[in-house]
């Protein structure tokens, strides 16, 4: 059953991140009563250097998030590759799925399936693109699992569409790379370890109870896995990249956890 | 370290909280304050009932904030709680102050406390409602680490998850711990400020006990109010 909506996240209604003025109170009063000139040039220093948010040097925020990145080591210690999440019936399902993306459903933009490719990058043998045709030809998994929202709600959902290890084996990838990027129509970028994708409830799902799924649930391809956080699970994905490379995601650089295992 | 003491007779004397006791006290004030505010800003993001908890009392200004506080709270609160566990175990601690509850202790005590006549005179004993609150309280401790787990890792931690039934139930025994928690607070800290005695006790160590009987007879007079 799904709950009342509340306040989202995923559907902010502030636009302007206000944080960085509170977060840096202590230094920005430093800076004032001491030193000011010196003060000024240093932090005028730190926000020219590219990819240097003045956010991220803030101690507290710091140390959350190395806590955070010893919480993904955790994770990736206690993730069981082969422990299947429970499964439900069909009459469980809900119909239609429950939206949810960083910006409200009006200002989803359509992705046109005839012209759509999905791309493949990195550590894959035949990096050929594919068209939703070719893919609905591929053998399809049917899972029906719990979508688990970080905010706390979740629903039973019907998704099917191949398996990614299947996938990743007809493309010749790389099983023993670290990573999996999935880039989105929508610029949103995510990205799951190995030992997910090649998880067998983890799937390139293209149909939802049995249908196409709709624009805003991530039509023509979105991944579904039955091991991560709703947010984990990219949606209206172009391309796949197969690397050992870490690199930061939508959510992860805005503090979110990067494992969210579940 | 505990705080020793030599009498003439070379027994071993001991403060009422000895000092890993207290240290661990606090320690764990902290973790419960960082998982109680950054829980609220966490609850915040889907409610389970029609409120929310107002953003001057919650740790963490944004969602991601208070889950970063709660996944580094957790391992404090874990940590110091099972060394906490431990410690009153192997001391005997828990087995001296806590054991046994008597049904007549009990019955005395709560007609001490209607007729307003409840003695806290002697810090080093407590009596049937305080061994009740203070048992419990660990077993909700226990409880709503296990409940967080649940909810953590639902998936890897399926079995464990099961035992509740639904992820909603799984929150709602969460919050319901965290409920229990703040109910106990306010009774604890209520108390602790009326007898500042007792406060002040969680901080240098309080009186000298040998064993679980205070070394100098405390005052035989019943306090009433």
């Amino acid at each position: 059953m799904l709950r009342t909506r509340t306040p989202s996240l995923f559907r902010p209604g502030k636009v302007i991140d206000q944080s960085v003025l509170t977060e840096n109170r202590t230094r920005l009063d430093d800076i004032n009563r001491r030193n000011v000139l010196r003060g000024a040039v240093s932090l005028g220093a730190l926000t020219m250097l590219t990819g240097c948010d003045v956010s991220e040097i803030d101690p507290v925020q710091k140390a959350l998030r190395a806590v955070s990145a010893w919480n993904d080591r955790v994770q990736e210690t206690i993730f069981r590759p082969y422990h299947l999440a429970p499964t439900y019936n069909v009459s469980q399902v809900a119909k239609p799925p429950r939206y949810n993306a960083y910006y409200p459903r009006d200002q989803v933009k359509p992705v046109d399936g005839a012209t759509w490719n999905l791309e493949l990058a990195g550590r894959i043998a035949d990096k050929r693109p594919w068209t939703a045709q070719q893919i609905y030809q591929l053998p399809e998994q049917e899972i029906i699992i719990k979508h688990i929202c970080v905010e706390g709600w979740d629903y039973v959902g019907q998704w099917s569409g191949p398996n990614l290890r299947g996938f990743f084996e007809r493309v010749g990838a790389d099983l023993t790379a670290k990573y999996v990027y999935f880039i989105c129509a929508d610029d949103y970028t995510e990205s799951i370890d190995m030992p997910t994708a090649l998880h067998p409830q983890t799937i390139l799902a293209t149909k939802y109870a049995g249908d196409i799924i709709g624009d805003p649930f991530g039509y023509p391809l979105r991944l579904r896995t039955s091991t991560k956080l709703g947010y984990k699970n990219a949606k209206w994905v172009k391309a796949i990249e197969v690397t050992n490379d870490f690199r930061e995601t939508y959510w992860s650089e805005r503090g979110f956890n990067w494992f969210a295992g579940i | 370290m505990s705080t020793l003491t030599v009498t003439p007779t070379s027994r071993k004397q001991h403060r009422l909280h000895p000092l890993p006791l207290r240290i661990m006290h606090w320690i764990n004030a902290v973790a419960i304050f960082i998982m109680i505010g950054s829980g609220w800003k966490i609850y915040n993001d889907d409610a389970i009932f029609p409120f929310h908890f107002p953003d001057s009392i919650v740790i963490g200004k944004w969602a991601q904030y208070g889950l970063q506080w709660h996944f580094f709270g957790m391992w404090i609160f874990i940590l110091n709680g099972l060394a906490y566990l431990a410690y009153g175990i192997a001391t005997g601690r828990f087995r001296r102050k806590l054991l046994p509850i008597s049904v007549r202790d009990l019955l005395a005590t709560v007609g001490d406390a209607l007729r307003l006549r409840l003695g806290h005179d002697d810090l080093t004993h407590y009596n049937a409602v305080q061994k009740i609150l203070y048992l419990g309280i660990m077993a909700i401790g226990i409880l709503i680490v296990i409940s967080g787990l649940a909810l953590w890792k639902p998936v890897q931690f399926s079995g464990l998850a099961a035992l509740f039934g639904s992820f909603q139930t799984i929150r709602l025994v969460h919050f319901l711990c965290m409920s229990a928690i703040v109910a106990f607070l306010v009774v604890h800290i209520t108390l602790a400020l009326l007898v500042p005695r007792s406060l002040l006790a969680m901080l240098t160590g309080g009186p000298v006990v040998d064993g679980d009987r205070p070394a100098e007879a405390a005052p035989d007079v019943k306090l009433t109010h």
